[in-house]
């Protein structure tokens, strides 16, 4: 099947039913994206599909083709992307493990609300679990990260 | 989890001696390039501001390699304890900058490998653990950053024609007069130097990095989906595996039939194992439906007839005889038995799984000289022991990578090593380099859990309110028993991991006649520290009961637990920054009720006020007020990232966290039924540091304890309802 990740194009022989996340992480390599519960109830998978957050631990990668993957790695070339910048101000992550999927949550929430309310980051990131606890740092960053995307006024998908 | 005094039997250690991969001579000639440092640290095992030496603990006099300097001025710090989320990637390469006086901007963090040069200073074994890592390196952090600034100094002066004496450093540079030379340049010839027989360390009024608040050194890496975790090895023909493992504690595999796992695309392999049937598969997802289509049949034994509710029915039969004395003055039975009024309560907690975000997962290869282990553990040097074991190899050559940990709370340090020894053995059958990957459900059936506690204790008051009796009897399965720590750890019947912060609680001090006593029955549920381990269910216990008594006496929560205490205890220090930050005593929203505790583990003080309402009867903690002394503070950053991380742990368990067990199995399977806590839920927590300059005490464990007390004491303020039994349910 064919897919198109980060930009890239790539054609990929595995069984049709094959998660999305495994195809990322054992076929294509791109190990960002997290497995963490495989049921979609932890978040650590969080990609965009044509920029919408989406489990890839239970999208079929099938459901992928024709559409525009995303993952932590395309996010930006170094970094640089206003939700990575105030994760990095604001020192959210502890093991890191979770933050891929949480970074993919919010710069989908601010591509679609660009001064998201508290209320609005806990509807977008309810799905996004961290065990270290990081989420009160997490509520800030986003904010932080919607003000640096306005400031700069340029888009954030 | 770990204590002072806690240290691996010199019949392990001396197992360890062989270092794995990298001697102190590879070191210094990888880093010909540049300056290496190895010191000795004749007084490493004293705690930093220590009154007096770790109890029990010989100094380790193998030396330490931690700093290497390039030409190019980068300096790489070697980290002995492993990074999982608690900070130490950015807070021990501060202890060592600050020596140093490099640039901070050209620090780099590297994972040591497994060698004895990493073994912790008081447990001599290396390993990551028990809110230690600070205190334990602080000193020999430093003095390796002195030492090698030292060097440093004298062969810039030799180059410069000048005294050492009249140089000083600045920023990475050693500088003499107007003249500056950079620390590439001379880092080699320093290397060629001998070392300094002694040197000074600063005095903590010219610290420039140690106390300042400091940006994490690994955040670049983990918010780019660059740090490398042990789920994200990957090497030469590696094979994915995931293993079935028994369904009930105990259970012996009687068949297998691997027909249809076989037929399975991408599966590799099938092999048995110990602890269950591996499949092999070209990667995960071929893994997993290969041992979706096993037929299994186990002899399940015994502990198939056995639920929570058994466990609970066996666990009150006993709290109602005396256990094994942990902690006893006068006569409490007969006090009691003499008394009025008698207080009694039975307070219980369930088993809890670590429930890491990284499942566990283990990469091994097997060559003709060794092993090499990539995963991410707390404890390299028991690992190296359990696998060479499992392998008939010499510890040595089990070479140990250390890889970013996506959480460990003391699930990643395993006396048995358990998934560490697993991927060995399938890597060994299977004859090929394998990852083995636990799915979720894995982790929450794989045991290794929390213990399930019941505590039933009994108070009789004074007129004055105090407490004049106190008896208090512990039922829950031992965590070291038939771990190579028993024999250290277990005295006289009494674990003392099952009855720390409850044999010691500093409120016995204030009862003449008390009693604590343990019972430690046996199950083939296995039980671990899971993050701050006996102090997770006593500061519970013991806290709740507190308030308890304070109501019976009709006093204030805070003043009763203020009278009580020493006058000079920390923990009162702590409690009365919680309250004045907190405002204690202030009304509150309607509907709105406080609760306060504080709990001493692992040398840290701390008190938590919550405040918390009952919403459509949920629970709902709207605000936090953490009070820590800690002692000297290197990074307050890690400071506050821990209280909050500790919070958010046993808030997880204290309104959510359960597994229960039906028919000998854990009833519960992933996040969706084992349930934590989610952002919306999340308090705002405010975290205060006391100024200290006492004795250091960690913080990775000590944020937790005092937190289901807090809202627990807050529910009772609210409703006049005692909460006994976590997790908390309102109706």
């Amino acid at each position: 099947m064919k897919l198109v990740v980060n930009g890239q194009p790539h054609e990929v022989d595995v069984p049709a039913d094959m998660p999305l996340l495994w195809v990322l992480r054992d076929i294509l390599g791109l190990t960002g994206t997290k497995f963490g519960c495989g049921l979609a109830q932890c978040g650590a998978c969080t990609v965009h599909l044509d920029g919408q957050a989406i489990r890839s631990c239970v999208m079929p990668a099938v459901a992928a083709t024709g559409k525009s993957v995303t993952t932590i790695e395309g996010l930006s070339k170094d970094g640089s992307h206003p939700v990575q910048r105030a994760w990095q101000e604001l020192d959210v992550v502890q093991c890191g493990y979770c933050q891929s999927g949480q970074i993919m949550s919010a710069s989908a929430l601010i591509a679609q609300k660009p001064a998201p309310s508290d209320a609005d980051i806990d509807a977008a990131m309810a799905g996004n679990l961290c065990r270290c606890g990081t989420y009160q740092r997490i509520r800030g960053a986003v904010h932080r990260a919607a003000e640096l995307a306005s400031k700069e006024g340029g888009h954030v998908a | 989890m770990w204590r002072e005094g806690m240290q691996l039997p010199g019949s392990l250690q001396s197992t360890a001696a062989t270092p794995s991969g990298l001697t102190r001579r590879a070191f210094v000639k990888s880093a010909a390039a540049g300056l290496v440092v190895a010191c000795f640290v004749p007084h490493a095992a004293r705690r930093a501001f220590a009154a007096e030496p770790a109890a029990g603990a010989k100094a380790p006099v193998s030396p330490n390699a931690f700093i290497r300097i390039a030409p190019d001025d980068s300096v790489t710090i070697l980290l002995k304890h492993s990074e999982m989320g608690q900070g130490v990637w950015t807070s021990l390469p501060m202890v060592v900058a600050e020596e140093l006086g490099c640039d901070w901007n050209r620090v780099r963090v590297e994972h040591a490998p497994a060698a004895p040069e990493y073994a912790h200073t008081a447990f001599g074994m290396q390993m990551t653990g028990g809110s230690t890592s600070t205190w334990e390196s602080f000193d020999q952090l430093r003095t390796a950053g002195a030492m090698a600034r030292e060097l440093l100094v004298a062969a810039a002066a030799a180059k410069l024609g000048a005294k050492p004496a009249d140089c000083r450093v600045d920023n990475g540079h050693v500088v003499h007069g107007k003249r500056r030379i950079r620390y590439g340049e001379v880092a080699e010839a320093a290397a060629k130097l001998p070392m300094p027989a002694g040197v000074t360390l600063k005095e903590p009024k010219d610290w420039t990095l140690i106390g300042k608040p400091t940006r994490r050194l690994d955040s670049k890496a983990k918010t780019t989906g660059t740090a490398e975790f042990g789920i994200d090895v990957k090497r030469p023909d590696m094979a994915v595996a995931l293993v079935a493992r028994a369904p009930v504690f105990g259970a012996k595999l009687k068949t297998f039939d691997a027909t249809k796992a076989k037929a399975v695309a991408g599966v590799l392999d099938v092999v048995e194992v110990p602890s269950g049937v591996a499949v092999l598969g070209t990667h995960f997802w071929a893994a997993k439906q290969g041992r979706d289509a096993l037929v299994l049949e186990w002899d399940e034994g015994a502990f198939a007839q056995a639920s929570t509710a058994s466990l609970r029915e066996e666990y009150r039969k006993l709290a109602a005889t005396p256990g094994a004395t942990a902690k006893a003055a006068g006569d409490a039975e007969a006090a009691l038995k003499g008394a009025k009024d008698v207080i009694e309560a039975e307070y219980e907690v369930p088993f809890l799984a670590h429930a890491p975000m990284e499942p566990l997962n283990c990469t091994v290869a097997i060559g003709a000289d060794g092993c090499d282990v990539w995963t991410g553990t707390q404890f390299q040097s028991v690992d190296q022991m359990n696998v060479a074991k499992a392998l008939g190899i010499e510890p040595g050559q089990v070479r140990i990578h250390t890889t970013f940990l996506g959480g460990g709370f003391g699930r990643r340090a395993n006396p048995a090593s358990d998934f560490i020894v697993e991927a060995a053995l399938v890597a060994k059958a299977a004859k090929r380099t394998v990852k083995v990957i636990w799915t979720r459900e894995d982790d929450i059936h794989g045991g290794y859990y929390r213990p399930m506690w019941l505590s039933r204790l009994r108070a009789t008051l004074g007129p004055d309110g105090k407490p004049v009796a106190w008896a208090h009897t512990l039922v829950g399965q031992s965590i070291l028993a038939g771990t190579p720590f028993e024999p250290m750890m277990v005295r006289d019947g009494v674990d003392a991991t099952s009855v720390e912060g409850a044999a010691d609680s500093p409120y016995l001090v204030a009862i003449p006649v008390h009693r604590v006593d343990l019972h430690s029955p046996k199950s083939p549920v296995t039980v671990l520290w899971w993050r701050s381990v006996g102090h997770s269910h006593t500061g519970f216990v013991v806290e709740s009961f507190i308030d308890e008594l304070a109501h019976a006496a009709k006093q204030d929560p805070l003043e009763y637990r203020r009278a009580l205490l020493p006058k000079d205890a920390r923990e009162r220090r702590a409690l009365d920054l919680a309250a004045e930050k907190f405002g204690w005593g202030k009304p509150l929203p309607q509907g709105h009720a406080a609760g306060i505790a504080v709990h001493q583990s692992f040398g840290s003080y701390v008190a938590q006020v919550a405040e918390v309402s009952v919403e459509d009867g949920k629970v709902r903690v709207h605000r936090v007020v953490c009070a820590i002394d800690c002692g000297p503070v290197v990074n307050p950053l890690t400071v506050e990232a821990q209280m909050q991380s500790g919070i958010v742990y046993g808030l997880s368990a204290a309104l959510h966290g359960e597994l229960t067990l039906k028919n000998g199995r854990v009833e519960q399977n992933n996040f969706n039924d084992y349930v934590a806590l989610r952002l919306p839920e999340m308090p705002k927590v405010e975290v205060h540091i006391v100024p200290s300059t006492d004795r250091m005490g960690g913080c990775g464990e000590p944020g937790t304890p005092p937190i289901a007390p807090a809202v627990g004491n807050a529910l009772f303020a609210l409703a006049g309802k005692r909460l006994r039994s976590l997790p908390f349910r309102m109706v």
